[in-house]
C-alpha cells in the first residue's frame, strides 16, 4: 500500500500514470454531461413552481459543489504537502485553485441568472449562499493573489497550504455568520430542497458525477503541467523530452 | 563545582518582553499609532458626507459604519507589524530564540493590539455619539469592537506574517485579510445593530467571544508557521 | 420553437449553459497552452545546453 502510494506520488510515475488516466475521465465525463444536459434541457418535465428556468440548477449545482470541493482539495492538498512534504501534493494544490476560482464564479453567474426571473434582481445581497459564494470567490483571489506574489516556488506552495488551511477553517465560521446574518435581515428563499422528482434528480446526480469527472480531469491536466514545470531541471524531463519519441 | 547551566527565560517572560520591546517602540514613535485613528475618524467622517446627514439616515448607518472603518483602520497598522523587525533583522533574532516562537508571536500581537485595537475601542464613543448612538448601545459597540479587534489583530498577524518581505505587501495583505476578517465584521456590526433596535444581540458578542478566544489559541501557530516559511 | 424559448425563460437558462460551456472550455484551453508553453520553454532549454556541449 505505501510503497503503492510512493510511487503515485513519485512525479515521473505520477506524469505518465495521468497521460493515460486523463481521458478515462474526460470522456465519460463528457459523456454525462452531453446526456444529463440533453435530459434536463428537454425532457424532464418542467417544475410546477419556477417553470423552465429551474433548468438552470443543472449546471448552477455541480458548479457550486465542484467549488467546494476544489477548496477543500487545496486545502488538504496543502495540509499533506506541509505535513509530509510531498511535492505532488503542493502541485495539487497550485493547479486546484484556478480550476475551483472558476467554477465558484460559474456557480455565482448561474445563481444571479436564476435570480433574475426568480427574484426580479440580479443579485441578492441577503442570500446566505450568495455570500458565502462571493467570500469564497474573494479567498481564491486572495490565495492565488499569494502564490503569485512569491517567486520562490517552494516558499508558495507552503505560505499558499497556511493560507489555504486558516481559509477553510474560516469558511465554516463564515458559513454560520453569513447563516445569522441573513436571518436577521429575512433572507429570500434560496433553492428548495428536498422536494425535487426522481425524474429530476436523476439527471441532477449525473450531472454531477460528469462534472466531477471533468472536474479531475482539468485537475490532472493542470498537475501535469505543475509537475513538469517544477521538474524541469530533473534528469527523468531531460530523458522524456530529448527522446526520439518525444513526450508531451 | 560546575557552573549553573544560563538559565533560559520561560515562556511567559519571553511573551512579556517581546510586548513591551514593541510596546516601546511605538512609545517612540506615536505616529505609526496615531495614523489609524486619524483614518478612522476620517472614514467615519466620509460617510455622512456620501450618504446624507440627516438624523436617521446616521441612527441606522452608525454601527456599520464605524465597524467597517475599525476594520480598515486595524488593516491599515497591520502592514508593519513585523515589517521594521524584518528589515533591521530583529525578526531573526525571535525565529532563533528558545523560546517558542508562536508565544513571541502573541506577544507582539498582544501588542499590536494595545497600540491599535485599544486606541480605536476608546475613540470609538466620541464618533459614535456624532452618529446619536445612545448611551446603552455605545457599550455594546465597545464590548463587539474590543473583542472583534482581538481577532482582527491575531487574524490579521498570520496575513502580515505571509506577506513580509514582498514587495506588493500592502495591497496583497488587504486582499488575503478581509475576506478572512468577514466573519468578525458581519458578527460584530450587526450585534450593534441588534442592540441600537432593543433586540437581543447576545448572541454576536457570544459568537465574537468564541471568535477571539480560537484564534487567541490558533493563530499564533498559523502566524509562526507562516513567519518560518516567509524567512526561509 | 416553445422548446428552445422555455416560456420565457429561455434567454436565462440557455445562457446558463452556455457560459458554463464558454468558462470550462476556455479555462481548460488556457491550461492546455500553458503545458505547451512550458514543454517549449524546458525543449528550448536543453536543446540550447545540448548544442554548447
Amino acid at each position: 500500500m505505501w510503497k503503492w502510494f510512493h510511487q503515485l506520488a513519485s512525479p515521473p510515475h505520477f506524469y505518465r500514470l495521468s497521460a493515460i488516466l486523463s481521458p478515462w475521465l474526460a470522456i465519460p465525463g463528457l459523456a454525462l454531461i452531453a446526456y444529463s444536459t440533453w435530459q434536463g434541457l428537454f425532457v424532464v418535465p418542467m417544475d410546477y413552481q419556477q417553470g423552465d428556468a429551474f433548468r438552470i440548477i443543472y449546471v448552477h449545482v455541480p458548479t457550486a459543489y465542484l467549488s467546494m470541493m476544489a477548496y477543500t482539495i487545496m486545502a488538504t492538498a496543502g495540509a499533506v504537502g506541509l505535513i509530509w512534504r510531498i511535492k505532488l501534493a503542493h502541485a495539487v494544490a497550485a493547479a486546484a485553485a484556478p480550476i475551483g476560482a472558476a467554477f465558484t464564479f460559474l456557480s455565482l453567474c448561474t445563481g444571479s441568472i436564476w435570480g433574475r426571473p426568480m427574484w426580479g434582481t440580479w443579485w441578492e445581497w441577503g442570500d446566505p449562499r450568495m455570500m458565502s459564494q462571493l467570500i469564497l470567490l474573494f479567498l481564491y483571489f486572495g490565495y492565488m493573489a499569494l502564490r503569485g506574489a512569491i517567486d520562490d516556488t517552494a516558499k508558495a506552495d507552503k505560505a499558499g497550504a497556511v493560507l489555504a488551511l486558516v481559509g477553510i477553517v474560516n469558511l465554516v465560521i463564515v458559513h454560520f455568520s453569513v447563516e445569522w446574518w441573513s436571518s436577521l435581515h429575512q433572507g429570500q428563499t434560496v433553492f428548495r430542497r428536498g422536494t425535487m422528482d426522481a425524474e429530476m434528480r436523476l439527471p441532477l446526480l449525473l450531472m454531477i458525477l460528469g462534472f466531477t469527472l471533468l472536474f479531475g480531469s482539468m485537475l490532472l491536466r493542470r498537475i501535469r503541467t505543475e509537475v513538469l514545470y517544477r521538474e524541469r531541471r530533473t534528469r527523468w524531463v531531460r530523458e522524456m523530452i530529448l527522446s526520439p519519441r518525444g513526450g508531451s | 563545582m560546575n557552573e549553573p547551566a544560563r538559565e533560559i527565560p520561560g515562556i511567559f517572560a519571553g511573551l512579556v518582553a517581546t510586548a513591551r520591546r514593541d510596546l516601546l517602540l511605538a512609545w517612540k514613535r506615536p505616529g505609526d499609532v496615531l495614523n489609524p485613528l486619524f483614518f478612522f475618524a476620517m472614514v467615519c467622517t466620509l460617510f455622512p458626507l456620501a450618504v446624507g446627514p440627516t438624523a436617521e439616515q446616521l441612527e441606522f448607518s452608525g454601527p456599520g459604519v464605524i465597524w467597517v472603518a475599525a476594520l480598515l483602520a486595524t488593516l491599515l497598522s497591520l502592514n508593519s507589524l513585523f515589517l521594521s523587525d524584518f528589515e533591521d533583522g530583529s525578526l531573526d533574532q525571535l525565529l532563533v530564540s528558545p523560546q517558542p516562537l508562536p508565544a513571541l508571536v502573541l506577544g507582539k500581537t498582544l501588542a499590536h493590539w494595545l497600540t491599535a485595537g485599544l486606541p480605536l475601542v476608546l475613540v470609538s464613543p466620541v464618533l459614535a455619539i456624532t452618529y446619536r448612538m445612545p448611551f446603552s448601545v455605545v457599550g455594546v459597540m465597545m464590548l463587539t469592537l474590543s473583542l472583534g479587534t482581538v481577532s482582527l489583530s491575531l487574524l490579521g498577524s498570520i496575513g502580515a506574517a505571509l506577506t513580509v518581505g514582498l514587495h506588493r505587501g500592502t495591497a496583497l495583505l488587504s486582499l488575503l485579510i478581509l475576506p478572512l476578517a468577514m466573519p468578525v465584521m458581519i458578527l460584530g456590526a450587526n450585534a450593534v445593530s441588534l442592540a441600537a433596535h432593543g433586540d437581543v444581540y447576545t448572541t454576536g458578542v457570544w459568537a465574537l467571544g468564541a471568535y477571539a478566544a480560537g484564534s487567541v489559541s490558533l493563530a499564533p501557530y498559523a502566524t509562526a508557521a507562516a513567519l518560518r516559511i516567509s524567512n526561509e | 420553437m416553445d422548446g428552445f424559448a422555455m416560456g420565457g425563460y429561455g434567454a436565462y437558462v440557455w445562457s446558463c449553459f452556455a457560459l458554463t460551456f464558454v468558462i470550462v472550455v476556455f479555462s481548460d484551453w488556457r491550461a492546455r497552452l500553458r503545458h505547451k508553453r512550458v514543454y517549449r520553454d524546458i525543449e528550448v532549454r536543453l536543446k540550447a545546453l545540448g548544442d554548447r556541449e
